[in-house]
């Protein structure tokens, strides 16, 4: 099999601040993995240890097999798209794409042939003669990803390709991203991004990374429907975490008997329960206290609700008539929505 | 629109005064042969002679290959200061700042107590012929080349160097398709400032005690001060300044061209 990635106990370090600790992930050929994190995790540094621009204090890196931690970085036949598009001004688009492909000493008629190939997978072939500063931001990053496909990498990276641009041209090439991926199925991508939805959207595994450290990896719908912790919860999607004591009796929210699914992992734990499942009005596990704050976000309304000195989020189909600040409300969810963690894995 | 007018006279005044003027004077002794009256023979003489012939040629060349030295070296050295990381680069690049202020007399005393007849290292004849002029020349003016060209790496975004070696190319294919192609502009700066101040370059060539080697300047220094030959010297003033306005325009149109 080409293709795949394999992180074995990689540590990177600048100046003796470990920026990578010790990342063991396996990244499987034709798998987009989506490392997420805020900045500072170590995602970039991840992905930059892959393409050889970082070396590894401790640990190995290998490609489809094969271990490349001492290749440079023009060895590794990788391509590679980073936020600031990184074109090359005084070349037109099409010598862009081609750069590669004459730095590996490709036939001049193949060439030819795979750039616009590659101009024509991303939409940009009627710009083949411009220049880069001609062109938009979404275009420019179009031009950077047909620049990375033409040398038909096995591995693609990918570092916050979507930050540069505007909201909605994110969304469209989120979508474009995904299409190519599904013509492209051989080839495997690690996508860095600290943006949750790219990672839910485009991840087949999305891997959490904080202080350096992997914190969990999985498909989208385990992390999202049963996060390993903390922090997993809060960062994808949003989570409402709430102590609670775990007894012979059952689970308790304060003084309040709560009937979760699943099992606990200790005496105290975390409940999380992620905001679009809490209800408004009356339902099993009901939680009464007075509204400190709604936001009205169009098709929904937030509700942050005090109960019992926690504040707990509720995302509601718009309301005709919102409670107003102070107001006593009830709120609820179901068994099978709530999720229990162990208590105090993240340390703030 | 009159008050704006008012402000144009005091550059105007200053540059006529110290500058226009005395251009003037020379051009004005430059046709008044010491015979009388006004006539262009002082010109013909001039450039009957195999002196100025010889000087012109040698101007030339010097400062031809003194700039491609500079714009090699300077090229090699910038590479290294911007994109080797080492320790004390940054100094280094501190220090080539501090060089751009030293007189051009003092790389070429530096160079006699190293080489000369009475040097560190010994008597090598070379600083006396053209090539120890050349020396001095690259030595005293690649500074002036390094300078732009950091100043233009530093802008230079490292994600395209990434970038073109993570598509396969070699160091050497990224200087040359990505580094050399933005660093044009500056090099054609650096450049054209140091062919123009090689041409009238007068302290280096008079400082190596080189005897067979006459520039422009020099012959304008032995004309006018050692042969009172003052309407020659004032020929070849002309003509060296004519040359170096001449490259000035050239420089603007190439630069306009390649749109820096």
């Amino acid at each position: 099999m080409s293709g795949g990635i394999r992180f074995d106990s990689v540590t990177v370090a600048y100046d003796g601040n470990v920026v990578l600790d010790s990342l063991d992930l396996t990244v499987e050929p034709g798998e987009v993995m989506a490392l997420l994190g805020p900045s500072g995790s170590g995602k970039t540094t991840a992905l930059r240890a892959v393409a050889g621009f970082v070396r590894p204090a401790s640990g190995r890196v290998f490609l489809g097999g094969r271990d490349v931690t001492d290749l440079p970085p023009y060895r590794r036949g990788i391509g590679m798209v980073v936020q600031q598009y990184a074109l090359f001004p005084h070349m037109r688009v099409e010598e862009n794409v081609a750069f590669g492909l004459k730095a590996q000493k490709v036939a001049r008629g193949e060439i030819r042939e795979r750039v616009a190939l590659a101009l024509e997978m991303t939409g940009m072939a009627a710009y083949a003669r411009r220049r880069p500063r001609e062109l938009s931001g979404g275009q420019q990053q179009r031009v950077a990803i047909a620049r990375a496909l033409a040398i038909r990498p096995d591995v693609l990276l990918l570092d916050e390709p979507l930050s540069a641009l505007d909201a909605r041209l994110r969304s469209d090439m989120l979508a474009e991203l995904a299409r190519l991926h599904r013509e492209l199925p051989d080839v495997t991508i690690l996508y860095v991004t600290h943006d949750q939805v790219e990672a839910l959207t485009l991840g087949d595994r999305i891997a959490v990374m904080d202080r350096a450290r992997l914190r969990a990896c999985g498909t989208p719908r385990e992390l999202y429907r049963a996060p390993a912790d903390e922090f997993t919860a809060s960062f994808l999607g949003g989570a409402n975490l709430l102590p609670v004591t775990v007894g012979e009796e059952g689970v308790f929210l304060g003084g309040r008997r709560i009937k979760v699914s699943g099992e606990a992992p200790g005496a105290a734990a975390t409940l999380c329960v992620r905001p679009h499942l809490v209800g408004l009005g009356d339902g099993p596990n009901q939680l009464a206290g007075t509204v400190s704050e709604i936001q009205w976000r169009g098709s929904t309304h937030r509700l942050c609700v005090d109960v019992d000195g926690n504040r707990v989020m509720a995302d509601v189909r718009e309301l005709k008539d919102p409670p107003a600040h102070g107001d006593s409300v009830t709120l609820h969810f179901a068994p099978e929505d709530a999720v229990l963690l162990a208590a105090g894995v993240t340390d703030d | 629109m009159t008050r704006r007018l008012l402000w144009t006279v005091p550059p105007v005044a200053v540059l006529t005064l110290l500058f226009l003027y005395p251009l003037a004077l020379v051009l004005q002794q430059s046709v008044q042969p010491d015979t009388g009256g006004t006539s262009l023979q002082p010109y013909a003489d001039v450039f009957a002679s195999e002196a100025f012939r010889h000087a012109l040629w040698t101007t030339v060349w010097l400062a031809l290959a003194s700039t491609v030295g500079c714009l090699v070296l300077g090229f090699a050295l910038a590479l290294v200061i911007a994109f080797v990381p080492f320790p004390g680069a940054k100094a280094v690049a501190r220090f080539i700042d501090v060089y751009l202020s030293f007189p051009s007399f003092l790389i070429t005393l530096a160079l006699l107590f190293i080489y000369g007849t009475t040097g560190i290292i010994g008597s090598f004849q070379f600083l006396t012929t053209p090539w120890g002029v050349l020396l001095a020349e690259i030595t005293y003016f690649t500074p002036f080349v390094v300078r732009p060209l950091l100043a233009a790496f530093s802008q230079l975004d490292t994600a395209q160097l990434e970038a073109a070696s993570s598509l396969g190319a070699r160091p050497w294919r990224v200087v040359r398709r990505v580094i050399l192609p933005e660093a044009l502009p500056a090099l054609a700066a650096g450049g054209s400032l140091v062919l123009v101040l090689c041409l009238n370059e007068f302290g280096i060539v008079l400082f190596t005690g080189a005897k067979g080697v006459t520039t422009l300047p020099m012959l304008v220094y032995s004309k006018a001060i050692l042969e009172s030959d003052y309407p020659g010297a004032c020929v070849v003033a002309v003509v060296n300044v004519l040359i170096s306005v001449g490259l000035y325009g050239l420089y603007r149109v190439v630069s306009r061209r390649a749109g820096a």
